[in-house]
């Protein structure tokens, strides 16, 4: 992950390169390429051309689907659901600016200030990992319990009464409540944010922070106009690695919400494998898979980074 | 005012901590309530101390199973992915060849594709197959989403290598299968252990891919998620916290191993 901003790799030589003696395999890249293409062909892109013909499909389970280039069942998917897919939106967009504002401190302070605990944090950024991330979202049901330590400090700070009144939380609750899942979600992507914004962050020259000292640039000031710009490569795949896993998440929405609460993601797994209404359920991830593609072309263009893999 | 400044010099270190702690906050509910001994159903409320489920781990049905599924599966799709990224890798990085563009969307694609979207047309595919679903399925899938996360990182690291030091070894004599053998593969190790660890763990911990495709086949993060309905056992927080600790410690004793390893060069 953290590779996501490597530059491309150095076109070969070629003129030294063929006489080269591994130069004689013409069809060695081929071979090695080809079991994993195999796969990612059969296994990754077939499964999304099965998908495409299933959502233009008609016909029911018993008696079998057809392909009738039924697209009526995009404009009711999207009628019925446009709800589910802005909450999407707003949960993951929420849950990326929050983790894009607690991770920053956190890979800033490995990389320029941690000395000899740098390590020590890494592994305890990373070891959560290996506790599943369902056991580690349910805790947070204990922590945000009602009546528990935390809604009770937030209550008596009359936190609950503002983020009420926006409509995050309902009374004194925050369980089952958008400010519980948008929560669940920073948590569950944070890693995916810090991870990248340290790797950038650790390759900027220390110099470069001495200089802007050096011309009377404020600690802010330097942040401002050195670190953070420098720093870009890594704000745009963390802010992609936190964006895209959350829009599609339903494990925050269902562990932590309400049905008040479902996001795009909740509908798809339910159309699925409960209702079993296929056309509709790969029409809505159809649709999911498209505003992600065209939204992460969008921003990288605009970000100016072109080199993701 | 001493502490003002103190205060505006260290601000982001305390954000930083105050960052690591709501990382770590889950991590220590759950292992206090692996010593918790519930009354009802659910282990969310504390009641009093006891180490019942420390003693008696596998004490529930199917969780051990579950648990033994998850880890036979995650260190097959971590063989099978690390072999093939790897291969990719070295394609890219190495040689020159048509169709570049295609190769590197079609790794780039899965990791810019919602899980859930994945999850849902893959399944499309082996219903339309025909296919039963269970451990092949989710070993078929768990290497295709691990697959590009092993080429990122093996390549960066291939990226990084003097290709020197082969045309040296060649130079000296040494065949192809032996420079491979000899020269590149040691060099390249590190970029592959951390693409199998990485593959490892995602694996381990897939949920939505898996939840689509396994049928009834129960894996431990699929075993978690029905207990969130039935009722949480004790047991899972022994687990969560088990795992917590062994990888901390293996990491921890791998760097201790590699600073003397690294001395003893010096």
């Amino acid at each position: 992950m953290s590779t996501l901003t490597e530059a491309p790799p150095p076109p070969s030589p070629t003129v030294t390169d063929k006489k080269a003696p591994r130069r004689r395999g013409r069809f060695t890249p081929y071979w090695l390429l080809l079991p994993g293409m195999l796969w990612l062909i059969v296994f990754f892109a077939l499964p999304m051309i099965y998908q495409a013909s299933t959502s233009v499909q008609t016909g029911s389970l018993e008696e079998g689907y057809r392909v009738t280039w039924h697209f009526a069942t995009y404009w009711h998917a999207l009628a019925d659901y446009w709800p589910q897919f802005l909450r999407s939106v707003a949960y993951a967009a929420s849950a990326t600016v929050l983790c894009l504002l607690l991770g920053y401190p956190l890979a800033y302070l490995i990389a320029f200030r941690a000395g000899r605990w740098r390590n020590l944090i890494m592994i305890l950024v990373i070891a959560p990992f290996f506790t599943s991330f369902l056991i580690r979202t349910l805790a947070w049901k204990t922590i945000l319990a009602d009546g528990g330590p935390v809604v009770g400090a937030l209550n008596t700070l009359h936190v609950l009464d503002v983020t009420s009144w926006l409509g995050w939380t309902a009374g004194d609750r925050v369980l089952a409540t958008p400010l519980a899942v948008v929560c669940g979600l920073t948590y569950n992507f944070l890693p995916f944010m810090i991870l990248p914004l340290y790797t950038s962050l650790e390759r900027i020259d220390g110099r470069l922070h001495e200089a802007a000292g050096d011309l009377y640039a404020k600690p802010w000031t330097t942040f401002r106009k050195v670190t953070f710009p420098l720093s870009m490569p890594g704000v745009v795949s963390g802010t992609l690695l936190t964006f895209i896993p959350a829009a599609g998440d339903y494990v925050n929405a269902e562990l932590l919400g309400s049905t008040d609460t479902r996001m795009i993601g909740n509908v798809i797994q339910t159309q699925f494998l409960r209702i079993l209404d296929y056309p509709t359920a790969a029409a809505l991830s159809f649709i999911l898979m498209a505003a992600i593609l065209l939204m992460v072309t969008v921003y990288i263009r605009r970000s100016g980074t072109e080199d993701l893999v | 005012m001493p502490f003002v400044n103190w205060l505006k010099r260290n601000l982001v270190v305390i954000a930083g901590l105050l960052t690591l702690a709501y990382l770590l906050l889950p991590n220590v509910v759950v292992t206090v309530f692996s010593f918790n001994k519930p009354n009802g159903r659910f282990n969310y409320q504390w009641q009093q101390f006891s180490t019942d489920a420390w003693t008696d781990p596998c004490g529930v049905a199917d969780l051990c199973g579950s648990l033994g599924l998850s880890l036979q599966l995650a260190v097959w799709a971590t063989l099978g992915a690390t072999l093939l990224g790897t291969m990719i890798a070295f394609a890219l990085v190495r040689y020159r060849f048509r169709a570049r563009g295609v190769v590197n969307s079609l790794i780039f694609l899965p990791m810019a594709m919602p899980e859930v979207v994945m999850a849902a047309s893959l399944l499309t595919l082996f219903l339309n197959m025909g296919a039963r679903l269970g451990f092949w399925t989710i070993l078929i899938a768990h290497i295709m989403f691990c697959l590009s996360f092993v080429v990122t990182a093996v390549k960066a690291r291939v990226m990084s290598m003097d290709p020197r030091l082969e045309q040296a070894a060649q130079d000296l004599y040494a065949g192809p299968a032996q420079t491979f053998l000899r020269v590149t593969l040691p060099i390249a190790a590190p970029g592959i252990a951390a693409g199998a660890l990485l593959a490892f763990a995602l694996s381990f911990d897939d949920f939505i891919i898996t939840n689509f495709n396994a049928g009834s086949t129960v894996t431990f993060p699929m075993f978690v998620w029905g207990s969130a309905q039935r009722g949480t056992p004790v047991q899972i927080n022994v687990i969560g916290t088990a795992m917590f600790l062994v990888a901390v410690l293996l990491v921890l004793a791998s760097m201790v191993l590699g600073n003397r390893r690294g001395r003893r060069k010096a």
